[in-house]
C-alpha cells in the first residue's frame, strides 16, 4: 500500500517533466529588486541547493518556481516548454514548503492533511493522511490543533502536505530551521529518497553542516543575484565564507 | 515624430480655444436663462471628456489586465486622472448653473447620479493606486474594468427610483444658433483630453524607462 | 465542471469549520450588525420613533457594513498563515477558490441576517414578512451581488497596502446599485399598498447584476491574483 501511495495521482491529468530552467529571470517588486538576471537548470535526481543572507532572494526564487510569482523578466521552463499561463495540471508536479508553513491553526494536523489530500484531488484521503502523520511521527498528536504546535512540529507537518502529491518539483524554503538533530537526520533520509526516486529539489538553506550533507550543487544568492561559488575551501561553508569576501573586496578597497 | 504630433494638437487646440469665446459670445442667448446657460458650452464637453476617458480607461485597463501590455496601463492611469479632471470641471459647472438657472444645487436624476458615481469610482482606481503598494496596477485595472461594468446598473436603478418621483427636466432645448459653438466647444476639449492624454502617457513612458535603468544600475 | 464544484465546496467547507470553530467572525459580525442598526436608529428618530422610511435603509447599510467587516477579517486570516497561497499553488482552477471563499461568506451572512432581520422588524414594527417570497429574494440576491464584488476585491487587496481602509473605498463605489435595488425593494414592500411589480423589477436587476458581476469575477480572479 505504501507503494501505491507514492504515485503521481491519476485523478486528473498532469504534465510531467525532467528539467526546470530559469533563462534570465528577473523579479521586481516596485523599485525593490528581488531577483535579477537569474539563469540555472536543474534536472531530475537532483538536489540543488540555494545559499545567501536574508533578504538574498532565495525566497522569491523558489515562489518563482512554484508558479506563485510570475517573472519580471525572462522565462522559466519546465522541460521542453516554457509556460506562458501555468494552470493546474502543472501545478499537480509542484510542491513548496515555504518559511510560513501554509497550515491552518485552527484545524487539527489530520484535518489540515485531508483537506489539502481532498483539494490536490487526490484519491484515499484518509489513508494518505494517516500515513503523512506516521511519515511526520505526529501520528500522537494527529488530532491536536495545529496552532498549538511548536515550530518543528508544523514543519513537519507542512513536509508532509508538501509532498502529499507527490510532485516532481521539491521546493523548500529552509526545511532544517528549527528542527531537532533527529529530524534533521530523518529529513535528511527523506532527501535521499525523494533523490532517488527521480525528483528535482530545490532547497534554499542557512544550515551548512547539513546541506553539506545533502546538495549535489549549490548557488550563491546575494541581493537578488547569483554569485559564483569559490571552489576555495574545504567545507560549503568555508567556500561560502570565500565568496562573499571576494564580492565584498572591490568595495573596501575604495 | 510624438513632439511633432503633439505640437500639431497644440496649435489646433489653442486655435480651437481662442476662437470658442468668440463663437460663445455670438450664440444666441436661452430664453429663460440669459447669460448664465452660456456655462453649458463648458459644461456639456466636460462630462464628454470625462466619458470618452472613463471608456478609454476601460478599454485600456481590460487590454492590460488580460494581455499584459504595459502601455495598455499608462494609458489607464492617464485617462482614470482625466476623467477626475473633467469630472470635477463637470460637478463644479453644472451646480453653479442649476442654481443661477433653476434655483437648486443638485438633482438626483439618473444622469447626474450616474456620472458622480463613475467619478468617484475612478477616485477610488487613483487612491488605489496611489496607496495600494507595488502591484496595484493590476489590481486598479481590475476596479475600473467593474466600473465601466457598474454603469449601466446605477443608470438604471436611479432612472426607475427617480421615476417615481417626478423631476424638472434640466437639459435645455437646443436652439439652432446654439449648435455650431456647441459641437466647436466639444471638439475643443476632445483636443484638450488628447493633448493632456499624449503629455501624461509620455512621461509615464519616461518614468518607466527611468526605472528600468534604476533597476539595472544597483548592483 | 464537476471537480470545480468539489474543490469549491471544499474550501467553502473548511472555512465553515474554522468558523465554527472559534464563531469568532459570527459574533462579531453579528454584535457589529446590530449596533449599526441602534446607532442609525438613533439617528433616524422623530417624535420619538424612528422614520418609517428609514428601516429599508438601515438594514441593508448594516448589512452592507457588517459584510465589510467580515471580508476585511477573513482574508485577513488567509494573509496571516499565507494560506491563500496555499490554494493558489494547488492543482486547481483558481476561480473555484473565488466560489468557494464566497460561499463561505454568503453562509456568514446569511446566519447574520437571519437574526438582523426579525430583530429590525420587531425594533421598527416593520411587516418584514408580508411577502415573505420576494423580501427573501431581495435580501438573498443583494447579498449575493454585494459579497460577490466584495470577495474579489477582498482577495485582491490580501498583499496590498493599505488594505482595511482600501476595501471599503473600492468596494461601496462599485456597489451602489445593489443598494439602491435592495432598499428601494424592501421599501416597496413596506409601503402599505404593497407595490409587486416594483419589487419584482428590482428583484429582475439584482438578478443581472449578479449574472454579470460574478462572471466578471470569475474571469478576473486569476489575473488579479497572480503577482
Amino acid at each position: 500500500m505504501a507503494s501505491s501511495l507514492h504515485q503521481i495521482p491519476t485523478t486528473q491529468e498532469c504534465s510531467d517533466f525532467n528539467r526546470v530552467v530559469f533563462v534570465d529571470v528577473s523579479k521586481y517588486f516596485g523599485r525593490r529588486r528581488a531577483l535579477a538576471h537569474v539563469s540555472l537548470e536543474c534536472g531530475t535526481g537532483e538536489i540543488l541547493g540555494f545559499l545567501g543572507g536574508n533578504g538574498a532572494g532565495k525566497s522569491t526564487l523558489l515562489a518563482l518556481a512554484g508558479t506563485i510569482l510570475a517573472p519580471s523578466s525572462g522565462e522559466i521552463r519546465y522541460g521542453a516548454e516554457s509556460v506562458r499561463e501555468p494552470g493546474p495540471a502543472l501545478r499537480a508536479n509542484i510542491g513548496l514548503l515555504s518559511h510560513d508553513f501554509q497550515l491552518y491553526p485552527e484545524l487539527t494536523a489530520r484535518e489540515n492533511l485531508e483537506f489539502f489530500a481532498a483539494l490536490y484531488g487526490l484519491d484515499q484521503v484518509r489513508d494518505r493522511s494517516h500515513e503523512a502523520l506516521r511519515s511526520a511521527g505526529l501520528l500522537s498528536r494527529g488530532d491536536d490543533f495545529v496552532g498549538g504546535f511548536s515550530r518543528g512540529m508544523k514543519q513537519r507537518v507542512a513536509l508532509e502536505r508538501t509532498l502529499l502529491h507527490a510532485p516532481r518539483l521539491v521546493l523548500l524554503d529552509e526545511p532544517f530551521a528549527g528542527l531537532d538533530e533527529g529530524s534533521s537526520s530523518a529529513l535528511v533520509e527523506r532527501l535521499q529518497v525523494l533523490k532517488s526516486e527521480g525528483r528535482i529539489i530545490f532547497l534554499a538553506t542557512h544550515d551548512f553542516e547539513v546541506a553539506e550533507l545533502v546538495l549535489d550543487r549549490a548557488m550563491l544568492l546575494r541581493a537578488g543575484r547569483l554569485l559564483p561559488l569559490s571552489r576555495a575551501g574545504e567545507s560549503l561553508r568555508a567556500r561560502y565564507r570565500d565568496s562573499m569576501q571576494r564580492e565584498l573586496k572591490p568595495r573596501r578597497l575604495e | 515624430m510624438m513632439h511633432r504630433m503633439f505640437s500639431v494638437v497644440i496649435v489646433i487646440a489653442t486655435i480651437f480655444f481662442v476662437c470658442a469665446p468668440v463663437f460663445i459670445a455670438w450664440a444666441p442667448y436661452e430664453s429663460t436663462m440669459g447669460l448664465v446657460q452660456k456655462i453649458f458650452y463648458f459644461h456639456v464637453p466636460s462630462w464628454a471628456a470625462m466619458f470618452v476617458a472613463a471608456f478609454v480607461c476601460g478599454i485600456a485597463s481590460a487590454v492590460f489586465l488580460f494581455r499584459g501590455r504595459l502601455i495598455s496601463d499608462r494609458i489607464a492611469v492617464a485617462s482614470a486622472e482625466l476623467v477626475v479632471v473633467f469630472g470635477l470641471i463637470g460637478l463644479v459647472s453644472g451646480p453653479l448653473w442649476a442654481r443661477k438657472a433653476w434655483g437648486v444645487w443638485w438633482q438626483w436624476d439618473a444622469r447626474l447620479t450616474m456620472a458622480l458615481v463613475l467619478w468617484m469610482i475612478f477616485i477610488a482606481y487613483l487612491l488605489l493606486r496611489e496607496y495600494g503598494g507595488p502591484g496595484s496596477e493590476k489590481l486598479a485595472a481590475g476596479v475600473a474594468l467593474f466600473g465601466m461594468a457598474n454603469v449601466p446598473f446605477v443608470y438604471w436603478s436611479v432612472n426607475v427610483w427617480r421615476t417615481v418621483h417626478p423631476t424638472t427636466n434640466v437639459v435645455p432645448t437646443l436652439v439652432p444658433g446654439m449648435r455650431g459653438p456647441l459641437w466647436w466647444s466639444l471638439v475643443g476639449f476632445l483636443l484638450l483630453y488628447v493633448l493632456a492624454m499624449m503629455a501624461r502617457v509620455r512621461l509615464e513612458t519616461q518614468r518607466a524607462a527611468l526605472e528600468r535603468i534604476y533597476r539595472e544600475l544597483d548592483d | 465542471m464537476r471537480r470545480f464544484f468539489t474543490v469549491a465546496l471544499l474550501i467553502m467547507r473548511k472555512d465553515l469549520r474554522v468558523e465554527t470553530r472559534s464563531r469568532e467572525l459570527f459574533l462579531t459580525t453579528l454584535f457589529f450588525s446590530v449596533s449599526t442598526v441602534l446607532v442609525f436608529a438613533f439617528g433616524f428618530v422623530r417624535d420619538g420613533r424612528p422614520v418609517e422610511n428609514a428601516v429599508a435603509g438601515i438594514l441593508w447599510i448594516a448589512i452592507a457594513f457588517a459584510g465589510t467587516l467580515a471580508l476585511g477579517r477573513t482574508f485577513e486570516r488567509e494573509r496571516y498563515h499565507d494560506v491563500l497561497r496555499a490554494l493558489l499553488l494547488a492543482p486547481v482552477d483558481r476561480p473555484a477558490i473565488y466560489v468557494g471563499k464566497l460561499l463561505g461568506i454568503l453562509a456568514l451572512l446569511a446566519a447574520v441576517e437571519v437574526v438582523i432581520v426579525p430583530l429590525v422588524a420587531l425594533l421598527f414594527q416593520a411587516p418584514l414578512f408580508r411577502q415573505p417570497i420576494l423580501t427573501f429574494l431581495l435580501l438573498s440576491l443583494g447579498t449575493l451581488g454585494f459579497s460577490a464584488v466584495g470577495t474579489l476585491f477582498g482577495a485582491m487587496l490580501v498583499r496590498a497596502r493599505s488594505r482595511d481602509v482600501l476595501l471599503p473605498v473600492l468596494l461601496y463605489p462599485i456597489t451602489i446599485p445593489v443598494i439602491i435595488a435592495g432598499v428601494r425593494g424592501i421599501a416597496v414592500l413596506l409601503q402599505p399598498e404593497v407595490d409587486v411589480a416594483m419589487a419584482r423589477a428590482w428583484i429582475g436587476m439584482l438578478v443581472f447584476f449578479d449574472v454579470v458581476f460574478i462572471t466578471l469575477s470569475l474571469w478576473t480572479f486569476e489575473p488579479v491574483m497572480t503577482e
